[in-house]
């Protein structure tokens, strides 16, 4: 392919300036030529610092897990079940449904001590156990609101107002792709989308380049992957021979290398529907991995089918993959859900972090289980005469996460909320936070991570953030 | 434990009026305040020595508060440099009550002290080592005793901010003409452009071909390709106005206004839908893009276009202008139950402030909404002042009949609205529902106790707009618009506040049925989302940090000072708001909007960031054509056709696009405008080209918003919004009426750039990727248009042979003919695909539909190849 002097001149800069420098270039030509070719936009780039990480795998548990239900018991409930709480405690409280009256609920669940670090995770979660020790719990995260779509507007672009870049548009921005036939940022759904829906994969104002694609749930898993009806692979290639061809007569008639840019995306096109299906493909996969991810079990067929597609992208140099699991949104019937979204993930997320281990691409893989909230210690009840049915509402002051591999010390607990669950009493770690130590272990500093943007530098932790050493190696 | 300022001997915490929680516990009447000043007064003086403030207080706040709180800056609005504006506050109200320590913000924040009035306990200053206990005291002690603040002590001075002088805020003047000795301008714009290549010793680009100036043209105004008649009609045209003749015909295509209608729509960031959790779909949104349409055909004046978008609903004699504050609706409205109302208003009213500033201002107001800009002079009272114009607005939906509805509906609503009545008198919905809503009301009154009933409280509130209001409005006062969304709603939704056995008993969803069958079985009027005003108005404040739940000090509407002289717009309205936008007084709304007309044309602005007019935007790289653009289209009447006839008659817009090596180094980004840019059209056009190439576009213009075929499988959370295809023609229309819904955006126009319309997109990137080359090879939509151009090669292209058919094809697709070289490389790619198709029964399925019978069907297979292969050429999606 002829190089065109200016591309290559794009090129030299951005391997000559590395890292931030590198993607703050990058914004200002693409916003300088107004286009983003991703020959260029998605040329891999080195990061700001040493990274731990390469990829991230996103278990996005959408509308809101219940902490103290699955990780963190509370004993204190127990005590105080079926009471109110005096108004001073309940006064700073951010409600969507209940109000400050609402009776206390104890969790039904049994908690033990696990592994070497003993973290506790409730009877629901057994195979999650059996990873205690190669995860780190946050018990301690706060977000700023307290309704589900700008919660997960703020958990996925770090602003409660939708239309900013989300998280894995800007890992992609920051680092390119490594792969050369697969795009940087997937998003696998399992069932039901979540409220926010292509917000939550959005670009915003950064180029459509970085924007994630989504692996649908029926038909072709990339939209348009198949040729159309009666068109075979080799008539594909004729088409797409002449399209070359044709397209480079035009590079000499007008001069326009960008041309050449699109010829290149024709080409990872039709990479890409081949390489697509053979990374669906598991029969090479043996039956003991399979086995071990549920995918041929009906309760964890979907999600597990994601996460074994989670490795297999993530070994194909996918950036980020994003894993969402909807719905955790227990208002009511908060056990009988908690049990069957448990039944279907429990098994599939243990899988992923033991055969990413084994593989040896924990080390490089970054791995975040979490909801944008999570539920308060008051019940939720809904109907009176059914006490069974009884749920949690959304609370954004304490709740829980954990994340796991590249970058992440195993077997830590930080932060603390009361006896109550009702506030942080130790170590608050913020979304912005959170956001602020995924970029760190990509080697992404999250204050020079930037684009400019209607006259101002926007960046995915807004005006906050700061990393949680605690929780690196 | 307190000290005295003199001498550090600790004090009785009692004797220490002002210091402390609080020395007055009680204020029973005038009298006693007045005794208790006069105590403080005398404390002061005699049993204390008196703090120094010359020698004490003011070196401190020289020191710590100053650099933000002084002379050049004014964080928060506030300043401590001068005793009147000190006493005064900032944005959060006063900080100082003199006499009274414990109650002055000024004390918590030196002392780090949680308070009401410090609820996180921030410290000031935020960096550096901060006031020693001993300060802090001292400065609690001069608030105690008064804070008198000598008037000698400091003189007000303001430093002038130099961002005053940036050249975007001056006043716009018509610069003269620069002369030029070479070139050949055919119009000023060209004399400013020949004027700075001759600088640079560079001579423009020559004219562009026949064709590709008339495919460029006529794309560039309607967003169509030509026709093969219009292409041979201009070749065969010599007359020397045979181009301008091209231009006006264009100007009154119906086209011009949906091709310029959706940059607009970008920026007004339209939707169908209202985005967030449920995500409803607007019904009444199309009716603003009608309007725009209508407005840009008729060549409105973009002053009155302004006008009436801003405050179309204020004007005395209002006609059709009310429709034209659906601008203002277009913005995001959360309805997820459990979410404040106040929350979702206040989003609402920053969200248009923030667009009213980026579209007529080209400023960032944004970052102003949480403290002042720190880089252009827009402070976040200026930002508060902005926003008041909008707070006291009202969203309606209001009647907007288009020609030919009204007499239908007059004729038949009286028949109507008896079926309805007796409709809802067999399901006993009037007393049904009246007890629904007491119990709604009861809710309210009691939180709490019937967790069922505030949930469903919630939801009716978030659903129905301005709900709350309604439920409170004695049925026989309520609009009857009003009235029927909040029965639609017990109806569709009563269930969730009743047993299931209940809710079907009552048959609710047959009635719903009943009820759909009769609105589609009789004629209805369109209808228009609006605001109005309030009737009133509610107060406005500077919102800390940008927080509904933090109001500051009070403010009245006011345009923005950095702007205007002394207190001009103050207690406006938006009328008068949306007059000064187009007024002389406003240098920059004309400079702004000829600034995003030129970057359709040339695919960057003359300022590049047209989104950013401020200190941190790019300057022009011509400012005398910028202004004498913007005063010229002033000139005109603010006639947009005029703007757009005077760019794309220059000879500058008529070069060629041909790149020219020896500038690629010189000016690598084509700012001097030595030749045009071939530019990747947008995303609705690629649509429209490939439906128009193909024969399949149905060109009606205007209407109500269509669903083109997407395949299903798509992510989806709520099953309602499920894509359901338009049938018939409507499934052919342009890419601009494709439906909006914003959780889920059609994915052919995402895939190529187009907005999601959350905010004011000022330019769309032209990104180029995988996605897009499946997307064109592919979606069915694209090969549906490849065999229908396959079948109308066939028919109608008068030759049999392969070179004439193929020749009817490209130039339906290119408008020019093939080379020698292409004909040769698409026979071999025909003879290719022919072969494949003959050995492959599944070719067939790739054959045109409608071929005619004596085409076998391997050839007419290769023909959708070909056809194919011309619909996903560079140049088909790029203008040249």
């Amino acid at each position: 392919m002829i190089q065109h002097p200016l591309l290559a001149s794009r090129r030299r800069f951005l391997n000559q300036t590395m890292g931030g420098i590198g993607a703050i270039a990058l914004a200002e030509l693409m916003a300088s030529e107004g286009r983003a070719a991703d020959s260029v936009a998605l040329e891999p780039r080195q990061p700001h610092l040493p990274a731990r990480a390469k990829n991230v795998i996103l278990l996005f548990m959408a509308g809101a897990p219940s902490q103290m239900d699955l990780f963190y018991p509370k004993p204190g409930l127990q005590k105080l079940h079926g009471q109110p709480l005096p108004q001073s405690l309940t006064r700073d409280l951010k409600l969507a449904f209940l109000k400050p009256n609402a009776t206390v609920m104890g969790s039904p669940r049994i908690f033990q001590r696990h592994g070497q670090s003993g973290m506790y995770f409730s009877d629901y979660l057994p195979r999650m156990a059996t990873i205690a020790d190669d995860i780190s719990f946050v018990h301690s995260m706060v977000t700023d609101v307290v309704n589900h779509t700008p919660g997960q507007s703020l958990m996925m672009t770090g602003s409660p107002i939708a239309g900013r870049p989300t998280i894995g548009a800007w890992c992609v921005y920051g680092l390119g792709s490594e792969s050369k036939n697969l795009p940087g940022f997937v998003v696998l759904s399992a069932g039901r989308g979540t409220v926010n829906g292509a917000e939550n994969w959005s670009s915003g104002f950064l180029p459509s380049t970085y924007r994630g694609v989504e692996f649908r749930s029926s038909g072709d898993p990339i939209l348009f992957l198949s040729n159309p009806a009666g068109i075979s692979r080799e008539l594909q290639r004729t088409r797409l021979d002449a399209i070359r061809d044709l397209n480079q007569e035009r590079v000499a008639a007008t001069g326009d290398h960008e041309i050449e840019a699109r010829i290149a995306s024709y080409e990872m096109a039709f990479r890409m529907q081949a390489s697509a299906p053979e990374l669906l493909d598991f029969s090479k996969e043996t039956a003991k991995v399979k086995e071990s991810y549920g995918v041929d079990n009906e309760s964890t067929r979907a999600f597990g089918t994601n996460c074994l597609l989670a490795r297999r992208m993530v070994e194909r140099g996918v950036r980020f993959v994003m894993l969402t699991h909807s719905n955790w949104d227990d208002h009511s019937n908060l056990n009988a859900n908690l049990k069957k979204n448990c039944a279907a993930t429990d098994q599939p997320v243990a899988a992923l972090v033991k055969d990413l281990k084994q593989q040896g691409l924990l080390d490089s893989t970054l791995v975040v289980w979490g909801g944008e909230f999570g539920r308060t210690s008051l019940a939720e009840i809904r109907r009176p005469d059914q006490p069974e049915t009884a749920g949690r509402d959304h609370h954004p002051d304490g709740f829980t996460i954990w994340m796991a591999g590249g970058g992440i010390k195993p077997g830590l607990q930080v932060g603390q909320t009361d006896d109550l669950a009702l506030h942080v009493v130790a170590d608050p770690v913020h979304m912005h936070d959170l956001q602020a130590t995924i970029l760190h272990c990509l080697g992404l500093d999250h204050r020079r991570l930037t684009y400019k943007y209607q006259g101002r530098q926007f960046r995915l932790t807004d005006v906050g953030g700061n990393v949680v050493t605690r929780l690196l190696v | 434990m307190v000290y005295t300022v003199a001498g550090l001997v600790p004090t009785p915490r009692a004797l220490r009026p002002g210091a402390g929680a609080n020395p007055v516990p009680e204020l029973p009447s005038a009298r006693t305040a007045v005794r208790v000043s006069l105590l403080i007064g005398w404390l002061a003086v005699d049993a204390f020595a008196a703090v120094d403030f010359a020698r004490q207080i003011e070196p401190l706040l020289r020191k710590n508060c100053q650099g933000c709180h002084g002379a050049r800056l004014q964080t928060g609005g506030l300043r401590l440099d001068h005793g009147e504006s000190a006493l005064a506050g900032g944005y959060s109200g006063k900080v100082i009550v003199p006499g009274q320590s414990g109650e002055s913000k000024l004390a918590d924040l030196i002392s780090a002290t949680k308070s009401a009035r410090n609820p996180k306990g921030l410290r000031m200053p935020p960096a550096g080592a901060g006031l020693s206990a001993t300060e802090i005291a001292s400065v609690k002690a001069w608030i105690d005793e008064g804070a008198q603040w000598p008037a000698s002590a400091t003189p007000v001075m303001t430093v002038p901010r130099p961002q005053l002088r940036h050249w975007a805020f001056q006043p716009l003047h018509k610069p003269p003409v620069p002369a030029v000795k070479s070139g050949v301008p055919r119009n000023s714009v060209d004399n400013f452009i020949h004027a700075r290549l001759e600088q640079e010793g560079i001579a423009p680009s020559p004219e562009a071909g026949k064709i590709t100036l008339l495919r460029r043209v006529t794309l560039d105004l309607t967003g169509l390709p030509p026709t093969l008649e219009e292409v041979d009609r201009f070749v065969a045209d010599t007359r020397p106005d045979a181009y301008r003749t091209v231009v006006e015909r264009l100007l009154r295509s119906p086209h011009y206004g949906e091709k310029w209608a959706r940059h607009w729509l970008d920026l007004a960031r339209y939707a169908d839908s209202d985005g967030h959790e449920n995500d409803r779909v607007r019904p009444h949104a199309w009716r603003y893009r009608q309007w725009v349409i209508d407005a840009l055909n008729r060549d409105m004046g973009f002053d009155e276009f302004t006008i009436a978008q801003i405050a179309g609903d204020l004007l005395p004699r209002s006609g059709e202008a009310f429709v034209g504050t659906g601008f203002h609706r277009n913005t995001l409205v959360n309805r997820e139950a459990g979410t404040s109302l106040e929350q979702v208003r206040f989003e609402q009213i920053l969200d248009r402030t923030n667009t009213v500033a980026t579209v007529w201002l080209g400023l960032g107001f944004g970052c102003a909404q949480c403290h002042d800009h720190k880089y252009d002079p827009i402070t976040q009272k200026d930002y508060f002042r902005l926003f008041a114009f909008f707070n006291s607005t009202a969203n309606v939906d209001l009647d907007a009949p288009l020609p030919g509805e009204l007499g239908p509906y007059l004729r038949s609503r009286a028949t109507y609205e008896n079926k309805r009545r007796a409709l809802l008198n067999d399901y006993r919905i009037a007393e049904r529902q009246k007890e629904w809503e007491r119990r709604l009301l009861e809710a309210k009154a009691n939180p709490g106790k019937w967790t069922d009933w505030d949930h469903h409280y919630s939801r009716v509130t978030l659903w129905v707009d301005n709900g709350e209001t309604i439920l409170v409005t004695p049925p026989t006062e309520r609009l009857p618009q009003q009235a029927e969304e909040l029965t639609a709603f017990f109806i569709a939704q009563y269930g969730e506040v009743t047993s299931k056995k209940e809710y079907d008993d009552l048959k609710f969803k047959e009635l719903a049925g009943k009820l759909n069958q009769l609105n589609e079985a009789f004629p209805a009027l369109s209808r228009a989302q609006a605001i109005r005003q309030d009737p009133v108005p509610r107060r406005s404040h500077v919102y800390l940090r940008g927080e509904a739940d933090a109001p500051g000090i009070e403010v009245e509407p006011g345009f923005p000072s950095f702007l205007t002289s002394g207190e001009q717009g103050k207690n406006a309205n938006r009328l008068a708001l949306a007059q000064w936008l187009v007024s002389k007084e406003n240098p920059l709304t004309a400079r702004v909007f000829v600034n995003r007309i030129w970057q359709e044309y040339f695919g960057r602005g003359l300022v590049r960031t047209a989104e950013d007019f401020g200190t941190q935007g790019e300057k022009p790289s011509h400012p005398e054509l910028l202004d004498w653009l913007a005063a010229r289209l002033i000139d005109s009447g603010w006639s947009m056709k005029e703007l757009h006839r005077t760019i794309v008659t220059s000879a500058t817009y008529r070069q060629a696009s041909t790149s020219r090596p020896e500038l690629e180094t010189r000016d690598p980004e084509n700012r001097l405008l030595a030749r045009q840019s071939r530019l990747r059209l947008p995303a609705e056009l690629i649509r429209d080209t490939a439906l128009a190439a193909s024969g399949l576009l149905d060109p009606a213009v205007g209407g109500r918003s269509v669903r083109p075929f997407q395949p299903s499988g798509a992510i989806i959370y709520n099953t309602a919004l499920a894509w359901k295809e338009s049938e018939g023609r409507d499934r052919y229309r342009r890419g601009l009426y494709v439906h909006l819904q914003r959780s889920l955006p059609y994915p052919q126009l995402i895939n190529f750039d187009a907005p999601d319309s959350k905010m004011a997109m000022c330019s769309r990137t032209r990104s180029n990727t995988p996605l897009q080359a499946l997307n064109l090879l592919n979606d069915p939509v694209f090969f549906e248009a490849a065999q229908a151009l396959a079948a109308r090669t066939l028919m109608e292209s008068g030759g049999v042979g392969f070179a004439d058919r193929m020749e009817y094809a490209f130039r339906l697709c290119l408008a020019r003919k093939p080379t020698g070289r292409e004909s040769e490389r698409l026979l071999t790619a025909y003879q290719q695909q022919r072969e494949l198709f003959r050995t492959d029964p599944a070719a067939t399925k790739a054959a045109p539909a409608v071929a005619p019978g004596q085409v076998d069907p391997a050839e007419a297979a290769a023909w959708t190849g070909i056809a194919s292969v011309l619909l996903n050429l560079d140049e088909f999606i790029t203008r040249e």
